[in-house]
């Protein structure tokens, strides 16, 4: 018997499917999800959020509530940083680690009260979280899934929070609101490198909130420009440059473990970092005309883990794995493009910084 | 500024989403509008050198947007001639006029006779409507 690849999988849609395609977007399988990746076209969503401001619909990403006494509790055993650094109101970048110190999942973490804690997690990544969560769940505390509940619309740019009629607020911070009449928590969080808030709201409203952004102004983005925006600040995707046979340290974010406390993976993290890592997660910018992609070798032992096209460079960006000696800024790498060599060279982390321009 | 959607009737077309226009025993190559438009905004055309030949069906180049490569696939055989340097420099002539400036190659047919095997305009049209 051969295998069954023509069976079509459901597509979830979010609440705001409709809306993407009265906008004439064109959607693509993602994690399980029929998402737009662009609307216009992904350069223009790019700069439109670099230059003034573009909304998201990140309704695909995972909501998982934990609470309960002992919610805290199991929380700092099971995410790499350390959750006593922020208080009710505050949110903290971390991650869901397995024994060998790699990495179930890359997550923001909102304190909402002492006892109640809201992950926001990665769509393809959900259940994975889910189960890893409810397996280490103890008495007087459960986890719960609301991700069907809620939509989640990223709202970037550096115009973006006075064109809301928000507050600033410091990042990593989050508060309830109000936008176009809709009742959100805003969130100063985000996944572009650029100022801005993604709004949850209960999906019933997401129609009601998409409508009032997009007719004050903002540009509707998609997946692709998500993912160009995000590399060129050199944001971590899971999946590709962080996954559950990477660790923390060798992806550069060590910044994110607390190697003081006990968690899952710890004692291998502190042999990486005692031992430094053998491979390291570097940014590199191409010095000849070619596009770096995902699963690139890269020559002396290494491989290309995301790259595009930087559209506020015209140049070919990415990431990817070499061994710690090539990893020096500088570093002259040679990557293989279907058959061809092609130059790049390490650069610092992030590649583009909003100073610069 | 994308183009607006359109077939030539002068051109002459391969499933492969190519375009021809033949000047005699000579002609020039590119990628349809559709094609263009499937693969999003172009930023890179790994060219073919000139003097090599290439062979109708098979590859003689690729085309990149943000998101997707391409191959670019040969709707005629024969030599390349020339091949079109500002694409190379600024990709987004394909886009903005995939028809004209977004020419990609012109060469020198070997076997004039394929070119009654493309098809034209209307047939293009339609076979792209069942895609």
């Amino acid at each position: 018997m051969a295998d069954s690849p023509g069976i079509a999988q459901e597509l979830r849609r979010t609440p705001l499917y409709d809306r993407h395609v009265a906008l004439g977007a064109r959607l693509v399988a993602f994690a399980g999800w029929e998402m737009p990746v662009q609307y216009e076209g992904v350069i223009p969503e790019h700069l439109a959020v670099r230059n003034g401001w573009g909304v998201f619909d990140v309704s695909h990403m995972g909501q998982l509530h934990l609470e309960g006494p002992t919610a805290h509790e199991v929380l700092q055993r099971a995410l790499s940083n350390d959750l006593d650094r922020i208080g009710d109101g505050e949110a903290q970048y971390t991650l869901l680690t397995n024994e060998r110190g790699g990495i179930v999942d890359d997550l923001i973490a909102y304190r909402i009260a002492p006892a109640h804690y809201l992950l926001v997690v990665n769509a393809g990544n959900r259940e994975a979280a889910f189960e890893w969560l409810a397996a280490r769940e103890q008495r007087g505390s459960t986890v719960r899934d609301e991700s069907g509940e809620y939509a989640l619309l990223a709202v970037q740019g550096p115009d973006s929070i006075e064109q809301l009629g928000l507050a600033d607020a410091p990042a990593f911070t989050h508060a309830m609101g109000a936008v176009g009449g809709v009742e959100v928590m805003v969130c100063r969080t985000g996944y572009t490198g650029e100022r801005g808030v993604e709004l949850m709201c209960p999906a019933e409203d997401a129609v009601a909130l998409w409508d009032a952004i997009v007719e004050r102004g903002a540009t509707p983005c998609g997946l692709g420009a998500r993912d160009t925006l995000r590399l060129e600040v050199c944001y971590p995707l899971h999946g590709n440059d962080i996954t559950t046979d990477t660790d923390a340290i060798s992806a550069g974010l060590a910044w994110t473990c607390a190697l003081d406390k006990e968690f899952t993976g710890v004692d291998a993290l502190r042999r990486v970092k005692a031992d430094g890592p053998a491979r390291k997660l570097v940014a590199f910018v191409m010095g000849e005309k070619a596009v770096p992609r995902h699963g690139m070798p890269i020559e002396g032992g290494g491989d290309v883990t995301s790259g595009t096209h930087s559209p506020m460079f015209d140049v070919g960006i990415g990431m990817g794995y070499v061994p710690a000696a090539h990893a020096d800024v500088g570093s002259e790498l040679v990557i293989d493009v279907r058959g061809r060599p092609k130059r790049a060279r390490v650069v610092r982390k992030p590649i583009y910084t909003r100073e610069e321009h | 500024m994308a183009a607006a959607e359109s077939y030539p009737e002068e051109l002459r077309y391969h499933r492969d989403h190519d375009w021809a226009r033949i000047e005699g025993d000579e002609a020039v190559l590119g990628i349809t509008w559709f094609a263009q438009d499937s693969l999003g905004e172009l930023v890179h055309y790994e060219a073919p050198t000139a003097g090599t030949t290439i062979t109708l069906g098979t590859s003689y180049g690729e085309v990149e947007s943000v998101k997707a490569v391409s191959d670019v696939i040969a709707p005629l055989s024969g030599e390349i001639l020339e091949v079109n340097e500002a694409v190379v420099d600024a990709p987004e002539l394909v886009n903005d006029d995939p028809y004209g400036q977004g020419w990609l190659v012109r060469i020198k047919l070997s076997d004039p006779s394929e070119v009654a095997e493309l098809l034209d305009s209307a047939a293009y049209g339609a076979y792209i409507a069942e895609q």
